[in-house]
């Protein structure tokens, strides 16, 4: 296995894809001749020229628009919204035509597009620039919605996303395009729904996705050394559909359960994996789910405010403590 | 067009203001919910111009007033009407509704329902054909008030830029909803609009079926050979209201009395009459014929067939047993 980034992963996969099928192309500003903000297409333009590799005007809605509809007849697009922030212009033609056609034609079309999109609070780029939308994203029938936590997901959860015949959101983060990883050296393809168990343990259950994933990690190791606590990581990188057994599985082993997400808490992915804990295994519970989540701000400029805004694992280890009396 | 196509378009005209109207009756009787977009006074619109393409090989798609394109590019309209019913037999097994209506076979890829959506995925679909190769062209129809979307201008930004097969038809009925043209728009000539992203565009007469026609060809033969995007806006008007639940009261009965002298089912019926291919028997048998058709046939047809089974609500959400989905575990990955 080889040592890769997880830019170069994502990279990889477009690479291998385009170089299988003429049909997948990629979209996105600045993703061409400049080789995309965090290099996610690098060298593809030159590999694959100006039709397949597409610099698009900034025009979000309506590039997003030409993508899907470019599915409607077979066309595989992975379009790259260079922020997340920015879904919020293409919405329309995610949800109302992506999301929506295979079921309002009655199975007669289908939207197999890829959008990836970086979120997450990066190094102050304010509240227009860094947030956290993949709730908004999980609450719509017809999208599936995937968000990687290191390199060898990053490569196969686009590697599968590229195939499957639905529209499928990636949530990457700004943050993490650097992060290193092991890759398989051969074709890998992540499956796009359940979870992962990244962690054992017997004493509490951490849910993460993306990079709360790893700040549960270290908050785990922490408690390992230091409080004799054995918690449980669980990776959601599959957020719609999420993993009820998966969830219900590592609860009912653990009896104890904390959310961690970047996200603010109202209507996200915390609040919706305690309501799959109490649909599916409340009785197993010895004590009441906890999420730490994001303050309910839009994200501030300042450095010591932004840090201050999102979680991390201090505080996650903050949590385990108090649910466990210390 | 020739006489026999003349007499053929106007038997479709025809057809298509009694199929609205049928529609109407019953939408008032509850058969039909929801919104219900009429057709009645732009008939000559699709005909016209699709009489220039290739029904079932160019690529359609449209807003939600869209029952007389499916039916033009070759939809059942049992289909379409068991499709307002929401029977499962209906063009999309009931799922979709009056402003949903699509016919995939017959590459009507749709009706959508926000306004100027579907100039991107027109867009997108003349991409796909450029790609693969093909003679086929995409005709997006769309009413002037989509103009004011965002989606309007990014697009024709783009289709210009790169080149793509795509027609896009303004219907310009002077009404966005409920507010004028002259209300909402700056500019109120619309094929002005497209000059300005350098795409070749023109204005016809939407009343004469002759002229749409003409107008048309022009359009469609300059998009199939290659030349670039088109846009033809061709003038018409709406008699009804913007849906079942608008009365028109915006407008006076003088300019709706006005509009109606230049009906195209009248204009054409009277040019075959002076030219002598038309008598009024012909034509009141072939109405005749017609309304059997619809009374006789598609409306018990739509009445009568299953609604979907409640087992099947949540079908056609996502991909049934997509390989990819778990490729492990269905080996998927080899």
């Amino acid at each position: 296995m080889a040592q890769m980034m997880y830019w170069e992963a994502i990279r990889r996969a477009h690479d291998e894809e385009m170089a299988r099928d003429p049909l997948v192309i990629c979209m996105g500003e600045d993703i061409g001749v400049v080789g995309g903000t965090y290099k996610a297409t690098k060298g593809l333009y030159e590999k694959y020229g100006p039709e397949r590799v597409i610099d698009t005007p900034i025009s979000e809605n309506s590039y997003t628009g030409i993508g899907i509809g470019a599915s409607f007849l077979g066309v595989r697009p992975i379009i790259e919204l260079m922020s997340v922030n920015f879904a919020w212009l293409a919405m329309d033609q995610i949800i109302n035509s992506a999301a929506k056609v295979r079921y309002m034609s009655g199975g007669q079309l289908e939207a197999p597009v890829v959008i990836r999109a970086p979120g997450g609070t990066a190094h102050q780029l304010g509240a227009q620039h860094s947030a956290r939308m993949e709730k908004v994203f999980m609450g719509v029938a017809g999208l599936r919605v995937v968000t990687p936590s290191n390199p060898k997901q990053a490569y196969g959860l686009l590697k599968s996303a590229v195939r499957c015949n639905d529209p499928v959101f990636i949530n990457e983060h700004e943050l993490m395009y650097n992060l290193k990883g092991e890759v398989p050296d051969s074709e890998y393809f992540h499956p796009l729904e359940g979870s992962e168990v990244t962690r054992q343990g017997r004493d509490l259950t951490l849910f993460g996705y993306n990079i709360s994933v790893h700040w549960s990690m270290e908050a785990a190791q922490f408690l390992s050394k230091h409080h004799g606590i054995e918690a449980e990581v669980v990776d959601l990188y599959s957020l719609s559909p999420l993993d009820r057994k998966g969830i219900r599985d590592s609860v009912s082993k653990t009896h104890r359960a904390i959310i961690v997400e970047e996200a603010e808490a109202p209507v996200g992915v915390g609040s919706e994996v305690m309501a799959i804990i109490n649909e599916e295994c409340f009785f197993e519970l010895d004590a009441a789910p906890v999420r730490v989540s994001a303050k309910h701000v839009p994200t501030p400029y300042n450095h010591t405010l932004e840090k201050a805004s999102i979680p991390n694992a201090r505080e996650v280890i903050a949590a385990v403590l108090t649910m466990f009396g210390k | 067009m020739d006489i026999a196509d003349k007499k053929r378009v106007l038997r479709e005209m025809l057809f298509a203001r009694r199929f609205e109207e049928h529609c109407y009756e019953a939408y008032v009787e509850r058969k039909i919910g929801g919104f219900l977009h009429l057709y009645p006074g732009q008939e000559a619109c699709v005909t016209g111009v699709m009489e220039a393409a290739r029904p079932g090989h160019d690529y359609v798609i449209t807003g939600y007033r869209d029952h007389i394109h499916a039916i033009k590019c070759g939809a059942d309209p049992k289909h379409v009407m068991a499709e307002l019913f929401g029977k499962e037999t209906g063009c999309s097994k009931g799922r979709g509704g009056s402003m949903h209506i699509f016919s995939v076979e017959h590459r009507f890829m749709g009706g959508y329902a926000l306004v100027g959506g579907p100039f991107p995925l027109a867009a997108g679909m003349a991409k796909a054909i450029k790609l693969k190769g093909g003679d086929e062209i995409v005709i997006c129809f769309l009413g002037d008030s989509a103009n004011n979307q965002g989606t309007f201008h990014e697009t024709l930004n783009m289709v210009a830029l790169w080149g793509l097969p795509v027609l896009y038809v303004c219907e310009n009925n002077l009404y966005g909803i409920g507010t004028s043209l002259e209300r909402s728009t700056a500019v109120t000539e619309q094929y002005k609009r497209a000059c300005a992203y350098g795409i070749t565009s023109a204005q016809a007469d939407g009343q004469d079926i002759e002229k749409v026609y003409e107008a048309a060809k022009i359009g469609v033969d300059f998009v199939r050979s290659r030349q670039g995007p088109y846009f033809l806006e061709l003038c018409t008007y709406r008699y009804r209201g913007h849906s079942m639940s608008d009365s028109g009261a915006y407008r006076s009965k003088d300019e709706v009395a006005e509009w109606a002298k230049r009906d195209p089912i009248l204009i054409l019926r009277e040019h075959l009459i002076r030219a002598g291919e038309l008598s009024d028997e012909e034509y009141t048998a072939m109405d005749k014929v017609i309304m059997e058709e619809l009374d006789k046939e598609i409306i018990p047809y739509a009445a009568n067939s299953p609604e979907p089974k409640l087992e099947e609500l949540e079908k056609y959400v996502l991909a049934e047993n997509d390989p990819w989905v778990n490729p492990q575990v269905t080996g998927g990955a080899h």
